[in-house]
């Protein structure tokens, strides 16, 4: 039995490709994959590999597996018509689509939409969340494996200004904060049977910060981010490991690195978790490290912010100093992203993709891409090319 | 090739009364799944096989529509979709006949019957859109809209050509069941053609209330608190109401478009403090109804003293239809009472202390008591005085 079990994890594993893009800003929720390599550093319309039309608005960025893109929309009166769309991300052909009803509310702000948070992949199955707190999982040929209806199942858990938080999967268990002001609460789903696994209660307070895996020791734990804090969980159980209470924002997303868990929390704060469990120890807070509302973004040895009036910061992720910053074109909605070489990438509203330059002293605006149309989303990666998706269109950028 | 593809059709005819059989107990799976997760593995495992079945099979899956939860529709609605995707892919013949069959019975559930509107537009679209225009009475919200859309667009088309207009799109506001297609109409009957709309009558917006506020909300501890409004509507009555001041029912009646009830004309803006607003219905007959709500505050209602539903979000939005409440109104009168909660946010966002509130048919379609009266001129708006 147990050389079975070491059988189907070795074949779990083996179905993700370390450049596979598997959800909200990729590994982990980082917003870095080291593994992802070739990427464009000068991008024109020559970059422009293929452009595909979307049914539907959405903020979700694209999902990668192998040769296979994923992507959701939302359409029609009220955004009542949910999407999971597949491409073949090499030509932008499209394979497969499934369409759902909506089953809860569809009430969003107008800059926002049904379809925002990003799928996650294990590398056999995606899961979809809707804002109208559809949850639903397909596998890779689109065979539909589960359906949860989460505002069926608890009525009060809405946001009327819209839902945004992104699931992740952490060990065989997919994590998902359905916080807001009234019946809030975050939890953990069998990825086979889409059943809670646990279900804890949250701050009962709006947040559309997405749950991010962090390494303690040998063991995986969610932080669980919240106007209160950070609440770090056992994936499978939601047993607490750890709890931050100093407060944190509920627009950027923490990001894990390491042992450190880079915190939006008055300014920016920076934690340590023991491999013990025990409480974490904090490194560093600096106030004036404001992230706006993208996430931050650590690379080796640099944390990067961008705050809401589009200035990018590099600082030492040992003290916070800062090391240069620069202004880009904003506003952004979206997070900035990067693989192996040494390029930032970040899309601001106006659809202008903008490419920073990370190899010298200072960062530079290596090249822009106009895109014209509103771009609110962060955008995704995979070996030689970065996705980007608006309200109606997905763009395959590339070397020429 | 030709004596081929009679082969496998024979094949396919003979094979299909055993698989419409395993099909009844396939879908009977998707039919079961219920809240929480329950019954999931076992409707994949059904979904499964639904989807390796043939194209003729499509209907038999929107018939299996009716009556059957959200989730379950949706489970049947992916695996029709599936087989519909696949046999396009093959080329097989698809059931465009079957499908407007079931398009045109107008018993069959209504969102099943846009379905097979959908794939018809899909795979027949120029003998699909022939059916358009009678479907301008179609109990399927989504196929009248279709219907209304084209109205539309034709009184558009009118509105410098021709007199008609105005009939064109009047037709098309008493057709109208969506919000948004009403307020194009309304929009055009008035600003283009100076016609008089009735939209609270048209939307079903109940419009005249009595009023009792400030009650305590502070700390947001109102939302839980029970008021006696709560356990009994006496609109004689005079209560304690916050910082211990004498609260009495006021009558109010709101003249907006779309029904809005505001505690703040009569009240002046106030903060951390509980709001009650009570009416009632007549209904000629027993009948299901939904009471269809939008509110930015916390807010409880009760139908004939029943509680509802209740909300504790505070300034996130509002908009018409942002909840809607199935129930049963008996015959004769029947009474709402509504409470509303303004929170401690001091934000020029958060000073709105409003609800607005309509009875309609599950279609959208408004359901009016029988002794409503006119809609409130301007001049009526926020009469404050006792209810004595």
């Amino acid at each position: 039995m147990k050389s079975f079990l070491l059988c189907l994890s070795f074949l779990t594993l083996a179905s993700i490709s370390q450049a596979d893009w598997l959800s909200f800003r990729g590994p982990q929720g980082s917003g870095y994959a080291e593994e992802i390599k070739s990427l464009p550093k000068s991008l024109s319309n020559e970059s422009i590999s293929w452009k595909a039309a979307l049914p539907g608005r959405g903020l979700s960025s694209p999902v990668i597996v192998g040769d296979k893109l994923f992507v959701t929309a939302a359409s029609g009166p009220d955004q009542k018509q949910l999407h999971i769309l597949c491409f073949n991300r090499n030509s932008g052909e499209p394979i497969w689509e499934r369409r759902f009803w909506a089953t809860g509310r569809t009430m969003a702000h107008k800059k926002t939409n049904v379809a925002a948070p990003t799928p996650a992949s294990d590398g056999e199955r995606v899961y979809a969340l809707y804002s109208s707190n559809d949850l639903i999982c397909v596998d890779l040929e689109g065979n539909l494996i589960w359906l949860r209806g989460l505002t069926l199942d608890y009525p009060n858990a809405s946001n009327s200004l819209g839902m945004a938080s992104s699931p992740i999967i952490a060990g065989d268990t997919l994590v998902a904060q359905i916080e807001n002001d009234s019946e809030s609460f975050a939890a953990g789903f069998d990825l086979l049977t889409g059943e809670n696994k646990w279900k804890l209660d949250r701050p009962k307070a709006a947040n559309w910060t997405s749950p991010t895996v962090l390494k303690v020791g040998d063991d995986e734990v969610v932080a669980l981010q919240s106007s209160k804090g950070v609440l770090g969980v056992v994936p499978a159980t939601g047993s607490p490991i750890f709890n931050f209470e100093k407060g944190a924002s509920t627009v950027p997303s923490s990001v894990a690195s390491g042992d450190r868990l880079y915190i939006p929390s008055n300014g920016l704060t920076v934690l340590t978790i023991a491999d013990d469990g025990s409480e974490p120890s904090e490194i560093w807070n600096e106030s004036t490290q404001r992230p706006g509302t993208a996430s931050p973004l650590v690379i080796d040895d640099t944390l990067y912010l961008l705050n809401n009036a589009g200035v990018l910061t590099a600082s030492n992720i040992d003290t916070g100093e800062r090391r240069w910053r620069i202004r880009l074109k904003g506003p952004f909605s979206g997070s900035p992203v990067a693989g192996r070489d040494p390029f930032l990438y970040i899309v601001n509203e106006a659809g202008i993709v903008q490419v920073v330059d990370l190899s010298g002293e200072e960062g530079i605006v290596a090249s822009e891409l106009e895109l014209g149309e509103t771009i609110l989303s962060t955008p995704s990666l995979s070996d030689g090319a970065i996705y980007v998706r608006s309200d109606s269109s997905l763009w395959k950028l590339s070397k020429r | 090739m030709k004596q081929l593809s009679l082969l496998f059709t024979f094949v396919i005819s003979l094979s299909w009364p055993l698989h419409a059989a395993d099909l009844s107990e396939h879908l009977a799976k998707l039919k079961a799944v219920g809240p929480e997760g329950k019954g999931n593995s076992e409707a994949a495992a059904a979904w499964s096989e639904i989807t390796s079945g043939p194209a003729a099979s499509i209907v038999t899956i929107l018939e299996a529509m009716d009556g059957s939860s959200p989730l379950s529709m949706n489970w049947m609605r992916s695996a029709a979709e599936a087989i519909l995707e696949k046999e396009k892919v093959s080329g097989s013949e698809l059931p465009s006949d079957e499908l407007q069959a079931f398009l045109l019975n107008r018993e069959n559930d209504p969102k099943a019957r846009y379905l097979a509107y959908d794939f018809l537009v899909e795979i027949a679209p120029e003998d699909t859109s022939s059916l358009v225009p009678d479907m301008i009475d179609d109990p399927s919200p989504p196929l009248r809209r279709v219907a209304v859309a084209e109205l539309i667009a034709q009184g558009r088309s009118q509105l410098s050509t021709s007199d008609q207009a105005a009939t064109t799109l009047q037709a098309a506001l008493d057709a109208a069941r969506d919000v948004d297609q009403i307020n194009e109409i309304a929009k055009l009957l008035r600003e283009d053609l100076e016609k008089s709309v009735d939209l609270p009558t048209q939307f079903g917006f109940l419009m005249r209330w009595h009023l009792i506020a400030p009650f305590d909300n502070t700390d947001r501890e109102g939302f839980d608190h029970v008021y006696p409004p709560e356990e009994n509507v006496d609109l004689n009555a005079a209560y304690e109401g916050k910082d211990g001041k004498e609260v009495r029912w006021e009558t109010y009646a709101t003249s907006d478009d779309y029904g809005m009830v505001d505690f703040n004309q009569p009240f002046s803006p106030l903060k951390e403090v509980t709001g009650y607003a009570y009416t009632e219905f007549q209904s000629d007959g027993e009948q299901e109804v939904e009471l269809r709500l939008g509110c930015k505050n916390a807010w409880k209602i009760w139908l004939n003293g029943k509680l509802l539903f209740g909300r504790d979000e505070y300034h996130r939005g509002i908009r018409i239809d942002q909840y809607t409440l199935p129930v049963t109104l008996k015959p004769g009168r029947n009474t709402l009472l509504v409470k509303a909660c303004q929170n401690e946010q001091e934000q020029d966002w958060t000073v709105q202390w409003e609800f607005q509130l309509r009875v309609c048919d599950s279609t959208g379609a408004a359901v009016l008591s029988t002794d409503r009266q006119p809609t409130p001129k301007p001049e009526e708006k926020a009469r404050r005085r006792s209810a004595e």
